[in-house]
Formats: C-alpha cells, structure tokens, sequence
C-alpha cells in the first residue's frame, strides 16, 4: 500500500498549501468528495477478500480521518487568520470620550432630611408634617406665645394678606416647626415620637440669614421622659449625624415660650485652618435650642400635662447641613447655581442609612 | 443689656474673679455676648511726670520731653525716657500719661515703636483722651493733679478699671434688665450675697402743688399705680465722674445730674422713672387714654401723633409724656431747671408695648415696661431716687403724691420636688430645691412657693422646676438613654406620600436632573403667568418686591433659576425641584409637586453625535419615569386641555379619567419671553397626590404567566389625517382583540411636505407593530389574518384613515 503514503503526503501537503477557504474545499473535494480520490478508493474495497478488505479499509480510514482533521485544523487557522486580519482593521481611537450621560444631583437639604430621618427612625421617631401657611394660634398661641408677648415680636413673621372684612387674625408663614408639635399630638395623641424637617420663614436677608429656612422639629412625649433623655438622645443624634466617635454637648439654660425649663445647646468642637472638627476642641459652637414640652402647649395640644411629659426641640437642617459638609454660604442654598448644586448635591443613589453609613 | 463689674458689686458681695462670673452667667440662662475689660487695653498706660520740656532742635512745634516713668509701679525705680511730643500743654512738671514703646494705642490704632522724629529719638508716648479712647478731647495730653500718684495704673488712678458686660436677656426675665436681678441670680448660684437695698426715709418738707390723677378706665388695667413728688431747690449739674463713668461704660451719654439718675434706676434696679421740670407743668398731671390724633413732641426730637388708646400724661396744657415710653420736650429738665417732678409708675405691659410698636419708639422705658416691672417698687423706687437726687442735685423733697396703687400679683404654685427630679433627670435634693427658690426671692409655705413681685414671668410649677433646673446649672446634666419606642426591629417610619416625595426626588437626579431648593414666594408678575398672584396668596410684609406671592407652582422658580443660569453661561440644564405649591392663603391649601425643567440640548457637542435638541417627548418620557416610580398605573389617558404656560399644540396632561396626575410640554414662548428665559423649555409638573394608592398593600407579586407558544409580530402603516392622534390608533387597533393582542406599539411616523407629497395634502403615515401572544395553541395563518383584518377595520373606522399599500 505504498500508493497510501504518497496520497497521504500529497493531500497533507495540499492542506497546509491551501490558502483559502475555498483552496482548502477544493482539496476536500478532491480528496474526500464523493468522486474524491480516497472516495475511490473506499470503493474499490468491495472488490477485495475479506482479509485483504479488513486491513485496507482500516488503514484507508485512518488516513480518511487524519486528512479530514487536518482540513479542520488548516480551517480554523484560516479562519483565525482571516478574524485577525478583520480585527487588526477594526481600531478605534478608544481615548475618545464615552458618549456623554447627564449626572443628576440631589441637593444637600433633601440629603440631610434623609440622613435625619434615618437617624431618628431608628430611636422610633416618625416624619410628621404641617401647613406652611399657619395660623397664628398654631404658629404662636399654642405654643404658650400670646398675642402682645415680646418674644413674637422677635420671630421677625411674614404676615398673609388679609381680605377687608375678614376679622381673623391674618395667617403668617410658619416662623419655625413648631406649630407642628401641636398638630402631631392633636392628631395622634401620647405616647409620640416625631420629628417635622420642612421649610420655615422669617423676615431677615442678610450674609447669613435667608427669609427662608429649613428647621428639624423633635418632640417625645410619655410618662417619664426627662431632660436627661433629651441630653442623651441629641448626644447620640449628633455621633450620628457628624459621623464621629463622640460627641460632649453642653446644656445651657435659656428661654423658650414653649418649653420649661428650656436649654440652648452646644457642641464641642475646634476650628483650624477654616476647618471645623466636631467631638474635638475647646470651643463651643451653639447648634440648637431644646427643653421640656410646657405643660401649657401639652394642654393645647389636648394632653393631660399632670400624665405625659417629654422634651422638644429644634434646629436649622441648612445650618448642620453647612456644618457637616462645609458648606460656607446660606445664600446660595436658594440660588439654584449649577456650579453649586453640581458641587454640592449628592448622587441619586447616596441613600442614606444606617447599615452603610450616611455619607458613605 | 449691659453692665460694668463695679456696679454689679454694689448688690452682690463676691469674691469671685471674673471668669467665674462670666461662666456663671452664661450657665444660668444670662448669656454673656460680650466683655469689654479695660485692663486688657489701657493697663499699660501709667502716670509719669515730664522732668523737663525743650523745644525740639529741628521743629518749632515740637517738644523734647525727658519723661520719668515707673514701669514696675509707684514706688519702684524711675526711669527716665526721652519722647517727642507736639501738645501744647507739654511743660516741665507736667503730670501725664505714659505710654511705653510696644502699647497698643487704642485711640490711633497704632502700635508703639522706637521713632526718631526729626532727627531726635522718641520712646514712648504721652498722650490724651482721644487716645486713650476716653473722650474727643486732642487739645492737649492729659493733665493731672499733683498730688496723682505716679507710677500708677492710669485705669485704677481714674477708677476706669471696670470690665463691662454684655448680656443677652431673654424675654422672659425683666428682673434681669436690673442689674440687681443679675446679682440676685448670682447669689442664688453660690457667688457671694446680696446686699441689702435699705430705702430711706424722706422727710416731707412741703405739699406738692402738682397731683396726680389716673382716669377711671385706665386704673384696672393701663396704669395701676402713678405716684410722684415734688423736689425744689435743685441744682441740675453734670453728675459726678463715678456716675458718669458708669453710664458711659453701658454705652449711655450722661446729659446732666437729673438725667442720669434716671438712666442710673433704669439700669441699676430696673425701675425707669421720669423727672419733668416742675415749673412748666401747668396745673395737675392727668393720666389718660388719648382721643386720638394729639401731636406730641418727645425728647428724642420727634413728634409723634399718638392713637386712640394710647396712654397720655397730661397738663392743662396737653400731653407732656407718652406713658412709660417717652417723655416731653416741652416738660424736659434743662440745665436751669431747678424745681422736678419725679415720677414713678406702674403701667401695663401690653398697653405700653401696643403703642411703643405702634409709634416705632425703642425706649429703655418701654423696653421695660413692656416686660414687666417690679410693680411693688413703684414706692420704693421713688424713694431712693429722691435721695439721690437730694444727695446730687441739693433741694428739698415734698411728699409724695399718688392715685391707684400696686396691682396685688401675689401668687403661688406647689412645689413638687420628685416631679423636678423626674422631669430634669437630675438628682436635686429637697433642701437644695427649696434654698434656691427662697434665694430667688420667693416665699415658701409647705410645699406652695410664691412668686417674688418681679417675677412676672413666674406663672406656674412648672416655671419653678425651670428656676430649680438653671440654678442648679444644665451643664452638669447627664445625658440617660431614652427607652426604645417598642422592642427589637424598628417599624418603617414613613407615610406612603413621603416615601414617594423622595422616590420622586431620587428617581429626577438619576434622570440627570439637578435638584434645586427656590423660594415658597415669588414676583407678583411670575405668579400671575402661571395662575397665582391673587391677594389670598400675597404676604403682608414682603422683604422684597421679587418675594411677595407664595408660589402657584413650581417652575417659575426653576424658570427663573434657568435665566440666572443662562446668565452665567449655561444653555444645557436639567433642574428639579420637590415641594409645595400653594393653591390659596389658607392653611393646608399647598400641595406637593415634582417639576422639572428641561433647556437646551440633550448632551454637549461630542464624537459620536448625541448632541440634539431636548424636546417634548424628552420630558414626557422623565414625567412617565417618575410617574411610573411612584405607582402610577401604566394604562393612563393623555389631554390636551393643559395650562396656560403650556405650548397649546405640544403639551398634554398624563390622566386617569378627569384625575391629571401631570403635565408635559413646551413652556410658552410668551412666557420663556415675560422671565427672560432663552428657549425653548421642556417642563413638567407631577402632581404627587394625584397617583392613586395601591388598592392593596401586599409585598407579593402577581404570578408570571409565561407562554410555550411563538408570539407574533405585525406591522401595519395607515394613511390618516395628520391631525390624528397616535393613541386613538393605538387604542383601537389595542381593541381589535383584548385577549390575543399583547401590545401594540408606534414604530414610525412620516409626516411633512414629502409624506403629504405622497399620500395627499393633510395626510400622514402611522407605522403600528402589533405583538400577538396565543395563550393556547400556535397561530395559523388563518387566525393572524383575521385579527390583521379585524385591525385594520377598527383602526380605520377610528382614525378614519386606510392601511397604506
């Protein structure tokens, strides 16, 4: 069978020849189609003895197979070639900008709000909400300010226009988030637990006041709550908010209409280089006024102060927000600068919690 | 208010040093805003002696002084330092002030430093009032007597050693407007005693000639209690240097002896009073509600018309002081005046502060007056201050006249000592509790505390735990964990709206919005393009004419942030804002909105040619995502009846029936153009509460019902007018068959010149891929041609258009 190793090398030499595709199927044709050359020869096994057939139709087939996996290889080469000629055509210049997609931002009272509430959710406070239109028995009445009391004249009230005839007290824009209080409790009753975040008015403009605000309102009202839990519960409020290991608050003693005794509060912190540290220090930096509910504003509200007690207070979520983040101008919280809330504002999916962390 | 240590130790023997008094203060509720300690600027100046004067070699108004000066203070050595000096008082023997080279001068600003001046060396100054900061006098430098003490501070020499401080006095302590008050909440605190106020006897030497008269309607409630008397054979000289210091430390110019005494009882004892010059007073003093219109010129220079109701002091001449605010000029007291009234007494707070607000008049007396004074030293004010004007200004005192008397506010509430530890959560002892009101000045019986007289603010137990609490100092309070609400996982907080204000909120920013915070108020003009502006909105008293309407909606704020923003250069802008709209004056009548505002192009130039116009579907698109994020249900309606901002041909409402949950489209040129906006706008407004709730409230979802059968996809094109709307093709061809039809879907529209070109003038061609799901067996042919059909025939009869061939 010496005419098997010259057709053997004469194919396997054609393979590794063919150029193309279309070479390599012009060898398979020529020599496994069907008038092919190795085709012939399987044919012409039936003209053979038995023995003879056996051993010539084995050795046929295994030159029939090493032809048939030697076009298969010399394929996939060509076509590995013929891909990688495709590809070392296809350059892109790959340091072109990515097709540009808007960046939305969340600004940083919105961001606050939440960081708030997810403090405050998890020491069981509830978002409570009221009119920004109030009227002046929610807004100052109820909240142990009469009519004539020096202390409404101090809150600086946007008036609402009243129409002639109408003998009403006119409407003011809510000064703070108080009156809030008041609705909460008239609404669910005691035991409660609630902060109102929202907007409020005054009548200031100037470098560091804006006519409107965002106050945070907090009220806890049950059997025994006390002015100590109210120390505790800012402390851990401001550790959590500030995100620092510690906190030292110090009460003051101070006035207001609706709380008794009253206490503004301070943090301890150091201001180096233009850069506050909070937890840290020896200045102390005044950040919200608190105390506990007057049992006249609990009456107001339709609670039985000889039954419930508990503590409120109150503080700028613009002010911490500035505090916390380094914010230098009020102003331009309102000013709707893109350069600003671009640098400022938070990514739509910085959603604050616990379990991650607020700002991280 | 203001006061000087000095003064404060007039009532309070202490011998606290400063720092514990300022801490003291501020702990006890007296805020402590400022200290002003002279020691700290003027302790470097001391008294020296010019040895001798020469002119100067170069300069004809220049003197060349050799100085003794004792550094290390009177008695210790001298040494001699050469200063130029250019005051014509400069002589030898002169007794003067020094300041060494390295002082601060407060009254230049300038720090000393070895001069040479005209070629002869200056160490140090010699210096004048002016410079010191203690008067305008530059005439000369400072001149003493011979006997002052050389060496010595010149702040201890002319007793100006007096730190002034400054307190913030919440509104709740009139006692504290009273230096004594202070001093009496320093006792309690544990910082030395008060000392005893002894009243003097006054011995009556004549009748007053001037008597008082309250009108009859005013003695229940504007002025209890008016007394006074008559002092003659005054001498009205400039008060003596103690009391001038002290009046000037507080920041208050002396005028002259009678004056100041006054100014002294306000500050000192909270007890304003007030001296007319009794020989212009003709007649008695009335006092009366005005009628209304009376002119009335003050002290301060002004005249004021007084209102109906206010409260007049009256000759027979007409008004001599506005009660308990100001007094007249025509009654003032003058250099000459040698015969007073004084007069002292208790008006109504709420009277006084009507008509001190009213008139626009910030007195020292109405600040007062309208907290509340002592009414039960009315007396006794009336007192010390005659004798020390007997004691100033000489005379003789007549008795004292007087109609009403002192309201009785006694009143007295229970001290509960556990409800004080349970509300402060501090362990205050009972004896503690009790010592502490009583130095406070009130009376305790049993358990009933009652109120001290100048404490109107007192009006309830639970004013007495607050006097407990800041006594016994805040600062030192614990902080006590407060109780969990309920055990273990705390429940979700929020309510459905608030949790869809913030999915609204996040939902805009990863659109690529930028969430903007505007003002609730806006511009008259831009709250009536967009359907506000009515009086029922407008605030009383604007801070400014750009915020005197509460806002209808909010894109005029995003429109006008726009404009700041094209201003600065920016055409390419998303913004957003989440908040409240107000639909009337009323409380309640605000709803929440998210609105969004779309100008300019899609992305910047770039390579790959995103750059395009935005346009209104952009907008539609973002206010169906938010619509979508906060439950809206996916079948909805789209109008076209939208608001008046709106483009009227491209703009429309996203509805359930009559309920429009928003509206999208082109802002309307006219108004882009009313708020300088270069446009055009894309806009929406999403009415939060318009998105109905879920019917019901389960976390599981609808099971998945996936078919084995191929769905099939079908285009259809029509030929309709162009006037069609796209949905009502939709809708119908949606119609032809509920159950196989899965969706159907515009692909393509051609209108224009070329389509109208083709297929008629008016027409267009609407492109429908309809997607058929068979739920139970496989399609044939059969079954898709006659839903095909069937498609046709209902899109056809509704949109009166043809399929295209």
């Amino acid at each position: 069978m010496d005419g098997l190793d010259t057709l053997k090398a004469k194919y396997l030499t054609a393979v590794a020849n063919a150029a193309d595709e279309s070479a390599l199927e012009e060898v398979r044709v020529a020599a496994l189609g069907k008038k092919g050359e190795i085709s012939a020869q399987m044919a012409s096994l039936g003209k053979m003895d038995p023995d003879q057939r056996r051993a010539a139709g084995a050795m046929l087939n295994a030159l029939k197979d090493e032809i048939d996996a030697a076009l298969r290889g010399r394929k996939a080469g060509l076509a590995d070639a013929a891909l990688n000629e495709r590809l070392r055509t296809e350059w892109l210049d790959v340091t072109l900008p990515a097709r540009p997609r808007r960046i939305g931002t969340i600004h940083p009272v919105s961001q606050v709000m939440e960081e708030l509430t997810a403090i405050f959710a998890d020491m069981g406070f509830a978002v409570a909400e009221g009119p920004q239109v109030e009227s002046d028995w929610y807004n100052f009445d109820a909240l142990n300010i009469p009519p004539e009391h020096p202390a409404r004249q101090e809150h600086d009230t946007f008036f609402m226009h009243r129409a002639e005839g109408d003998t009403r007290p006119p409407h003011v824009l809510r000064t703070h988030t108080s009156p809030v209080q008041i609705r909460a409790m008239t609404e669910q009753g005691t035991p409660i637990r609630v902060i109102a975040p929202g907007r409020v008015y005054r009548m200031d403009m100037d470098q560091t006041h804006t006519p409107m605000f965002h106050q945070v309102e907090g009220l806890a009202i049950d059997r025994d709550i006390s002015m100590a839990n109210l120390k505790w519960t800012l402390e851990e409020f401001c550790r959590a908010f500030f995100e620092v290991p510690s906190v030292e608050l110090r009460f003051r003693a101070s006035h207001f209409p609706f709380t008794e005794p009253s206490a503004e509060v301070d943090i301890r912190c150091s201001w180096a280089g233009g850069q506050l540290k909070i937890g840290q220090g020896d200045k102390w930096m005044e950040i919200l006024g608190s105390g506990m509910v007057h049992p006249k504003v609990l009456t107001a509200a339709g609670v039985d102060p000889t039954q419930w007690q508990g503590f409120a207070f109150g503080m700028g979520i613009d002010r911490i927000a500035m505090l916390k983040y380094g914010i230098p101008d009020l102003r331009a919280f309102f000013e709707s600068d893109l350069r600003w809330l671009r640098h400022y504002g938070f990514a739509a999916l910085d959603m604050p919690d616990l379990a991650g962390g607020l700002s991280s | 208010m203001k006061l000087t240590l000095s003064w404060l130790k007039d009532h309070l023997d202490t011998p606290a040093p400063l720092e514990d008094i300022l801490y003291a203060l501020t702990d006890l509720g007296l805020e402590v805003e400022e200290v002003d300690n002279p020691a700290e600027k003027l302790g470097s100046f001391r008294i020296c002696q010019v040895i001798e004067a020469v002119p100067h070699p170069n300069a004809d108004r220049l003197r060349l002084c050799r100085v003794a000066t004792y550094p290390g203070g009177p008695g210790t050595a001298m040494q001699e330092v050469q200063v130029v000096c250019g005051a014509p008082n400069a002589r030898t023997g002169l007794i003067g002030v020094f300041a060494p080279v390295g002082t601060h001068v407060p009254g230049t600003g300038v720090d000393l430093k070895p001069g040479v001046i005209r070629g002869v060396e200056s160490n140090g100054m010699l210096c004048s009032e002016r410079e010191l900061m203690l008067s305008d006098n530059h005439d000369g430098i400072i001149d003493l007597p011979a006997d002052a003490p050389l060496g010595q501070r010149f702040i201890d020499y002319r007793g100006l050693n007096d730190p002034m401080i400054h307190i913030k006095v919440t509104p709740n302590r009139p006692d504290a407007l009273g230096i004594r008050g202070i001093a009496r909440d320093l006792a309690a605190r544990g910082l030395g005693t008060l000392k005893a106020l002894p009243v003097p006897q006054i011995s009556a030497k004549f009748t007053s000639k001037i008597n008082v008269h309250i009108a009859p309607d005013l003695k229940a409630k504007g002025c209890p209690h008016f007394a006074g008397r008559t002092i003659r054979g005054v001498t009205n000289r400039p008060s003596p240097n103690w009391l001038q210091d002290r009046l000037k430390a507080i920041g208050l110019r002396p005028i002259s002896a009678l004056v100041d005494i006054t100014n002294y009882f306000t500050y000192g004892l909270n007890r304003p009073l007030h001296v007319f010059d009794a020989t212009k007073v003709k007649g008695d003093l009335r006092i009366h509600a005005a009628t209304g219109g009376e002119a009335f010129l003050a002290l301060d220079g002004k005249t004021y018309t007084v209102r109906p109701g206010d409260m007049l002091i009256s000759d027979d001449t007409g008004p001599e002081s506005l009660a308990g605010i100001i007094g007249g000029d025509a009654s003032g007291c003058t250099p000459d005046t040698t015969e007073v009234f004084l007069e002292s007494a208790f008006w109504d707070a709420i009277t006084i502060a009507t008509t001190g607000r009213a008139l626009k008049i910030n007195s020292d007396a109405r600040y007062r007056f309208e907290r509340g004074v002592d009414p039960a030293f009315t007396l006794p004010g009336l007192d010390l201050a005659t004798q020390m004007i007997l004691d100033l200004c000489g005379g003789d005192a007549s008795a004292i006249v007087q109609d009403g008397q002192a309201p009785d506010t006694t009143r007295a509430y229970r001290l509960d000592t556990a409800r004080v530890v349970s509300l402060v959560g501090m362990d205050i002892p009972e004896v503690e509790q009790r010592k502490t009101l009583e130095q406070l000045g009130f009376t305790l019986n049993g358990n009933m505390a009652t109120a001290p007289s100048w404490r109107p603010d007192v009006l309830g137990e639970a004013d007495l735990i607050e006097e407990i609490a800041r006594v016994a100092s805040l600062t030192k309070l614990q902080g006590t964990p407060l109780r969990r609400g309920q055990p273990g996982v705390p429940k979700p907080i929020l309510t459905p709206i608030q949790t869809r204000e913030r999915t609204a909120r996040r939902t805009l920013a990863a659109l690529g919005y930028n969430e903007c915070v505007t003002y609730s108020f806006i511009d008259n003009t831009a709250a009536t393009l967009f359907g506000g502006g009515t009086d029922a909105v407008q605030i009383d008293n604007p801070i400014s004419t750009e915020l005197t309407h509460l806002r209808p909606d909010l894109l005029p704020g995003l429109l006008r942030a726009a404009a700041r923003n094209q201003a600065r250069g920016f055409a390419d802008m998303a913004l957003f804002e989440v908040g409240p709209a107000f639909h009337g004056g009323e409380p309640g009548e605000q709803h929440l909105q998210a609105a969004g505002l779309l100008i300019g192009a899609a992305a910047p130039r770039d390579p790959h040619s995103t750059r395009r116009p935005l346009d209104v579907f952009d907008a539609k698109a973002d206010a169906e995502a938010v619509l979508a994020a906060i439950g809206a249900p996916s079948r909805t309606q789209i109008t076209r009846k939208t608001a008046a901002w709106f483009h009227p041909g491209r703009s429309g409402n996203i509805g359930l029936g009559p309920n429009i949950m928003a509206t999208f489209g082109e802002v309307h040129p006219k108004i882009l153009n009313e708020m300088n906006v270069k446009g055009p706008a894309m806009a929406f407004t999403i009415l939060v509460a318009n998105v109905p709730l879920p019917k019901v409230k389960t976390p599981t979802r609808p099971a998945l019902t996936l078919s084995d059968l191929q769905a099939v996809d079908r285009d259809f094109a029509f030929v309709m007018d162009k006037s069609v709307e796209a949905l009502t093709a939709v809708n119908a061809a949606m119609g032809a068959d509920k159950t196989l039809i899965e969706s159907v879907k515009v692909f393509d529209q051609f209108t224009g010149d070329k389509a109208e070109a083709q297929m008629g003038a008016g027409k267009k061609s609407l492109a429908l891929t309809v997607r058929l799901q068979p739920t139970d067996k496989t399609l044939t042919d059969a079954d898709i041609e006659a839903v095909a059909a069937k498609i046709v025939e209902k899109v056809s009869k509704a949109t009166g258009g043809t399929l295209r061939t």
